[in-house]
C-alpha cells in the first residue's frame, strides 16, 4: 500500500454553491473535475494524507491584513470566511505538526486583493495566503515567511501586502506583465524603502514551458530562498501556467507543476487561479498533492500532454537566463540599496491608482511611509474610489519602534473626520483595530 | 413468524418473532471452523415444534466473509485493471494473478485510450492453465462509462466461471477502493455461495422451505438470490444487527448512540434521531479500504472479559481476551471480575474475582473493593472516551458547499442505549459517570438478534447525468440512456428514485412500503468559453436502514415484558 513519505494535510473546498456570475470562470464548477479525479485516486485513503475540514476565519483575521471600505461585510461573501479559513486550517495543522505540509485546495482565491479592498479584482476580494500568515505570525510567533507565487498572473495584491515587510520574501514567477493582467510584476519592482530586494519578480515570456519555469525555479527561486532562510515557505499555487488554460499563453503542463512543488518543498500550498478545469486541474492538482506527500507521480499526466507540441523555443531559455541575472544582482545588492532609501528623506510617498477588473471600480491611493531605519516603518495610504468611499488608513507594522507607532498615532489622531467616510487605526504592535467616523 | 439469528465471535442468538412478541430466544454455541453446523442447529433448535409454514422470513448475519478476509483465507482470484494516468495501480495489487491493462476513460467518462482485445485474451488463457475460476475487472472512472469493464468481461468470459465488475460493486468515485471491493466481492463468492446453498439445500431435506435473507453492513438485507451478486456487503454484519436491533427503542427527536458491549470489544454506532448514520466511504477490513455501503460503527478494543494489567503505574485494559472472567472460570482478572465485587451477578463466583484482582489492587495499593471500582471506573470512562471521539470524528467530516458548511448540522447524542451481556450492569455505570441518560435496550442479551429479524431491505442507486454529452447512467444497474439538453435534476431524481425502487424489490423489499430518501441532488452548469454548453448533474437515492413495516406492535410488546428494570425507561411504552 502507498504511504506518503511526507505527512500532508488537504482542505478541499470547492464551494459547489459559490460562483462569482454563472459563467465567469470563478464559478460552482470549477473544481467538480478535480473532486473527481482526487476522489477517483482515492487521495483521502492514503496514509499519511489527512484531510480537514476548513474553520472560518474570525473578522479580526481579516482586520489584522486589510482595511475593507466601507467594511468587512461590503467585501466578503461566506464563501470568502470559508477559503481563508481553509488556509487558516492548513497552516494551524502545519505549526502544530499534526502533518509536515499542507494544500489549501480552496476557492475564491487571494493574491490580487491588496491591504485595501474597495472590491474585487482579478477575482479576489481578501488575500487568503496573507491573512494565513498574518494569523500565524500572531499565534505561533512564526517570524520569516517566503511566499513563491506560482500563479500565471503576478500576485499584485499580496506583492502590496508585503511592499513594506523585510520579514516576509515575496517571489512571484508570471507570465510578462506587458502581455497578461495584471500588468506588473516587473524586477524593478523590489520592494519599498524599508524593505528592498524582499519583493522579487520573475517575469516569463508566453509559451515558456516545463523547461524554463524549472530552470528560474532552480536558477533564481531556490538560491533566493536558500539565502533568505524562511521559518515557513507558502505557495501561491495558480495552476494557469498550463497549456490548456483558456485565460493565459504558457504552456506548463502537470508533471512540471509536481516537479516544481518538490523542488519548492513548500510547507504550506494555497490554490489560486487556473480555469483549465477539465484539461488541468485535475492532473495538476492531483501532481501537486503527490508531490507534496512524497509520492511517485510519473504517471500523472493529461490525457493529451505531448511534450513534443509545447516544447519552448530556444530564446525562452535565454530569457530566463537574462532575468535571473537581472533578479539575483537585485538580492545581492538590497542591503546597500536599503542604506542608501534610508539616508533620504524621513518620508516618502507615492500615489498610483488601483484597477478592480471584477467589480469595474477605480481607487487612487497616496501612501506616506516613515522611512524607518529601526523598523519596517508605519504607513497611512488616503484611498478614495470612484465607488464614492473616501477612507484614511493607517497602519503600524507588527515590529513598529515606539517612534514609528507615536508617528502613527498623530496621524489617526490628527485625520478630521469629515473629511473621510471613515479612518482606520490597524496597530499590529498592540492588536488594535480602530475606527472613526464623522 | 419471522426468524433473526446473529452469529457472534463466542455464541449465536437466535429469536423467533410472532404478532405476539418474542416467542423463542436461544443461545448456540459458535463453532467458528463450522458455521455451518452453527447456523444450522440454531434455525432447528428454534423452528423445533413451530409450524414452518407461518414463518415468513429468515434473516442470517454471519461471520462468515468477515473472518475468512480478517483471517486471509482467500482463494486466489484473477483481477484485471485498467487505469491511464494517475497513480500507478501497481499499488493496490491484490495478488499473483493482478494484470494491469491498457486502456483508459476520463472523468466525463470519454474515452481516452481504448482497450488491447489481444491484451485480454492472453490474461484470459492465463487464468484458464492457472485454474483461477472467478474474476474482477475494474476501470477508472469505470463508473462514468462501464464500456471497457464490459468489453474485457465479454473477452474473459469463456476463461472463466464467473466476472464481478467494478461498476456493479459501488457507485462511487474511488479506483482504489473499487479495485478491493471488486476483489473481495469476486474472492468471497465461492464461499458464499456454497455456504448458503448448502444452508438451504440442508434445511430443504429436512423439510424446511425457509425463504432466506442475509444482513448486510448497512443495517438492510437481501434475499439469498440477489446476495449471489453482492457478496461482499454480507462483510461486517454483525454490528449492524446490534444497531438495528436498538433503533425502535431510540427516543425520537434527539440523538443518541448505541453501545453494544461485548467479551471482547464494545461496537459503538450513532443514531441521528432514531436513524442510524452510513459510514461516508465504506468499510475497512483486513487491510482493505472498500466502498461497501455500512453502517457507521466503530469497535474498540474493551470488553466485559478484556484483560486488566497493571504495569509501570498504568491500568491497562485490554484490546486482549484471554477467555472467559475468573468469577466464570477464567484465568485472568477482567472488568466483569471488577463488577462482580461491586454488583450481584448472577452464576458468578465472588471469590474467584476477588482472588484474580488481589494482586492488581496490591500494586495499585489499595483495597481489593476499591480497586474493583477504580478499574470499573476507568473501564466506563474508556469507552466514554472513545464515544466522544466518534461523536468528533463525525461532526469533523469535510463538507463541500457553502451551504453545508453554514447550516453545520452536527449530532449532539443525550443518552445511550446499551445492549450485549452485561448491558444492564454497564448501563448504570455509565450514566453514573457522564450526562447521557442510558438506557439498556430490551432484550439486551438477544437484541442483536432481533434487529436482524426486523431490518428492511435497503439500496442506493447513484445517478449520473452530462447534458453536454448528452448521456445519462446508473451503472451499477446497468442503466444507461440518451438524453436531450433539456434533462434536469428533476427528471434525474425521479428517474433514479424509479430506479431504486425496482432494485429495492429485487432485493426483496415490500413495495407497498418503500422509505426512498434523496441523499445528494447537484446540478452544474457545464461553461465552455463564456457560453453554458450544458448541465453535469449527479444524484445519488437509498433506500434507507430501519424496520420493516407493521411490526410496531410486536416491538411494543417486546419492550413491555420482562424488563430488567435498571436504566430502563418504561414510560414510553
Amino acid at each position: 500500500m502507498i504511504k506518503a513519505a511526507h505527512k500532508t494535510g488537504l482542505v478541499f473546498f470547492p464551494a459547489f454553491d459559490w460562483a462569482i456570475s454563472p459563467t465567469h470562470p470563478e464559478r460552482e464548477e470549477r473544481l467538480l473535475y478535480t473532486q473527481d479525479q482526487v476522489f477517483e485516486e482515492g487521495l483521502f485513503d492514503i496514509e499519511g494524507i489527512t484531510e480537514f475540514k476548513p474553520d472560518l476565519v474570525t473578522t479580526q483575521d481579516v482586520q489584522r491584513v486589510h482595511f475593507c471600505v466601507p467594511d468587512l461585510w461590503h467585501v466578503m461573501t461566506e464563501s470568502h470566511f470559508i477559503s481563508a479559513g481553509g488556509a487558516k486550517t492548513i497552516g494551524m495543522a502545519v505549526m502544530d505538526k499534526q502533518v509536515d505540509r499542507g494544500f489549501a485546495l480552496v476557492r475564491p482565491p487571494g493574491h490580487h486583493a491588496m491591504r485595501v479592498v474597495h472590491g474585487c479584482r482579478g477575482f479576489c476580494n481578501v488575500n487568503i495566503e496573507a491573512i494565513m500568515i498574518e494569523f500565524l505570525r500572531e499565534a505561533y510567533g512564526v517570524g520569516k515567511v517566503a511566499i513563491v507565487d506560482t500563479d500565471c498572473h503576478h500576485g499584485d495584491g499580496t506583492q502590496d501586502i508585503y511592499w513594506h515587510d523585510p520579514e516576509t520574501l515575496f517571489i512571484s514567477i508570471h507570465q510578462d506583465g506587458r502581455t497578461l493582467y495584471p500588468g506588473t510584476g516587473f524586477p524593478n519592482e523590489k520592494g519599498g524603502p524599508t524593505s528592498q530586494g524582499t519583493t522579487v519578480n520573475i517575469p516569463l515570456p508566453p509559451y515558456t514551458s516545463k523547461e524554463g519555469i524549472l530552470m528560474a525555479a532552480k536558477t533564481i527561486i531556490k538560491p533566493i530562498l536558500e539565502d533568505f532562510q524562511p521559518e515557513l515557505i507558502v505557495n501561491s499555487a495558480g495552476q494557469d501556467n498550463h497549456y490548456t488554460d483558456p485565460i493565459t499563453h504558457m504552456n506548463f503542463c502537470a508533471q512540471g507543476y509536481a516537479e516544481l512543488t518538490r523542488l519548492l518543498e513548500p510547507d504550506i500550498a494555497v490554490l489560486e487561479g487556473g480555469y483549465s478545469i477539465e484539461g488541468a486541474l485535475p492532473y495538476v492538482n492531483v501532481g501537486i498533492i503527490l508531490a507534496l506527500a512524497g509520492i511517485d507521480y510519473s504517471k500523472v499526466k493529461e490525457p493529451d500532454y505531448d511534450p513534443e507540441k509545447i516544447r519552448q523555443k530556444p530564446e525562452i531559455a535565454r530569457w530566463v537566463e537574462e532575468v535571473g541575472k537581472i533578479t539575483l544582482e537585485n538580492w545581492q545588492n538590497r542591503h546597500l540599496v536599503k542604506a542608501q532609501a534610508l539616508s533620504k528623506n524621513e518620508f516618502e510617498e507615492r500615489t498610483r491608482n488601483v484597477f478592480y477588473d471584477t467589480d469595474g471600480i477605480m481607487e487612487k491611493q497616496k501612501e506616506t511611509l516613515r522611512v524607518c531605519p529601526e523598523c519596517s516603518g508605519s504607513l497611512q495610504i488616503d484611498s478614495a474610489s470612484d465607488s464614492g468611499h473616501h477612507i484614511l488608513a493607517v497602519h503600524i507594522p507588527r515590529k513598529a519602534c515606539s517612534t514609528c507607532q507615536e508617528t502613527a498615532y498623530r496621524w489617526y489622531e490628527a485625520a478630521n473626520p469629515k473629511q473621510y467616510d471613515q479612518v482606520f487605526m490597524q496597530d499590529r504592535v498592540h492588536k488594535k483595530y480602530l475606527q472613526k467616523k464623522a | 413468524m419471522i426468524i433473526g439469528l446473529d452469529v457472534g465471535g463466542t455464541h449465536a442468538d437466535v429469536v423467533l418473532l410472532g404478532d405476539e412478541g418474542l416467542l423463542k430466544e436461544i443461545k448456540v454455541p459458535t463453532h467458528p471452523e463450522n458455521l455451518f453446523e452453527t447456523v444450522l442447529s440454531g434455525l432447528e433448535r428454534v423452528t423445533a415444534g413451530v409450524d414452518l409454514k407461518k414463518i415468513v422470513r429468515v434473516v442470517l448475519s454471519t461471520t462468515l466473509t468477515t473472518n475468512a478476509i480478517v483471517q486471509g483465507k482467500l482463494p486466489p482470484v484473477g483481477m484485471v485493471v485498467s487505469s491511464g494516468p494517475g497513480l500507478d495501480p501497481e499499488f493496490y495489487r491484490t495478488g499473483e494473478d493482478f494484470f494491469i491493462i491498457d486502456g483508459s476513460i476520463d472523468h466525463r467518462g470519454r474515452e481516452i485510450q481504448p482497450i488491447d482485445t489481444d491484451q485480454v485474451l492472453a490474461i484470459g488463457r492465463q487464468f484458464k492453465t492457472r485454474g483461477i475460476r472467478f474474476a474482477g475487472v475494474v476501470g477508472k472512472f469505470s463508473i462514468r462509462n462501464p464500456a471497457h469493464e464490459l468489453a474485457i468481461g465479454n473477452v474473459l468470459q469463456p476463461y472463466v466461471e464467473k466476472i464481478f465488475y467494478g461498476h456493479q460493486v459501488a457507485g462511487s468515485l474511488n479506483f482504489p477502493r473499487r479495485i478491493s471491493t471488486t476483489y473481495l466481492n469476486t474472492a468471497v463468492y465461492p464461499l458464499h455461495r456454497a455456504f448458503y446453498s448448502a444452508v438451504e439445500s440442508s434445511l430443504d431435506a429436512r423439510g424446511l422451505h425457509l425463504p432466506i435473507r442475509i444482513l448486510k453492513a448497512d443495517g438492510g438485507n437481501m434475499n439469498f438470490e440477489s446476495s449471489i451478486d453482492y457478496p461482499g456487503q454480507t462483510i461486517l454484519s454483525g454490528p449492524a444487527a446490534s444497531v438495528m436491533g436498538s433503533i425502535a427503542f431510540a427516543r425520537p427527536g434527539i440523538d443518541s448512540m448505541v453501545m453494544d458491549i461485548g467479551g471482547t470489544t464494545t461496537d459503538m454506532a450513532i443514531l441521528a434521531d432514531g436513524v442510524p448514520l452510513l459510514d461516508p466511504v465504506g468499510i475497512e477490513i483486513g487491510g482493505f479500504k472498500t466502498l461497501i455501503r455500512s453502517l457507521d460503527t466503530a469497535s474498540i478494543g474493551i470488553g466485559g472479559d478484556s484483560e486488566l494489567r497493571y504495569r509501570n503505574g498504568n491500568l491497562s485494559i485490554g484490546p486482549v481476551r484471554h477467555g472467559p472472567a475468573m468469577a466464570y472460570g477464567g484465568s485472568t482478572p477482567t472488568p466483569t471480575d471488577a463488577l462482580c465485587l461491586l454488583e450481584d451477578l448472577p452464576g458468578a463466583d465472588r471469590q474467584r474475582s476477588f482472588h484474580g484482582l488481589e494482586p492488581l489492587s496490591a500494586a495499585m495499593g489499595m483495597p481489593v473493593e476499591r480497586a474493583a471500582a477504580e478499574i470499573f471506573e476507568l473501564t466506563c470512562r474508556k469507552i466514554l472516551e472513545q464515544a466522544q471521539q466518534m461523536i468528533h470524528r463525525t461532526n469533523s467530516k469535510p463538507v463541500y458547499t457553502v451551504h453545508e458548511l453554514r447550516e453545520g448540522y452536527s449530532v449532539k447524542p443525550s443518552e445511550i442505549l446499551v445492549l450485549g451481556g452485561p448491558a444492564p450492569y454497564f448501563a448504570k455505570y455509565l450514566e453514573k459517570f457522564s450526562d447521557y441518560r442510558v438506557r439498556v435496550v430490551p432484550r439486551w442479551k438477544v437484541a442483536n438478534a432481533i434487529g436482524a429479524a426486523l431490518a428492511r431491505t435497503t439500496c442506493e442507486v447513484t445517478f449520473f447525468a452530462d447534458t453536454e454529452r448528452q448521456i445519462s447512467s446508473a451503472p451499477e444497474e446497468n442503466y444507461s440512456k440518451r438524453i436531450g439538453k433539456d434533462f434536469s435534476s428533476r427528471k434525474a431524481v425521479k428517474k433514479a428514485l424509479k430506479l431504486l425502487k425496482k432494485k429495492a424489490i429485487d432485493l426483496g423489499a415490500n413495495p407497498k412500503y418503500l422509505e426512498t430518501e434523496v441523499l445528494e441532488e447537484m446540478q452544474f452548469n457545464m461553461v465552455r468559453g463564456f457560453s453554458t454548453t450544458g448541465k453535469n448533474i449527479r444524484v445519488k437515492v437509498q433506500i434507507r436502514p430501519g424496520l420493516i413495516h407493521g411490526y410496531d406492535d410486536l416491538i411494543r410488546r417486546i419492550s413491555n415484558r420482562d424488563q430488567p428494570g435498571e436504566g430502563y425507561d418504561q414510560s414510553r411504552t
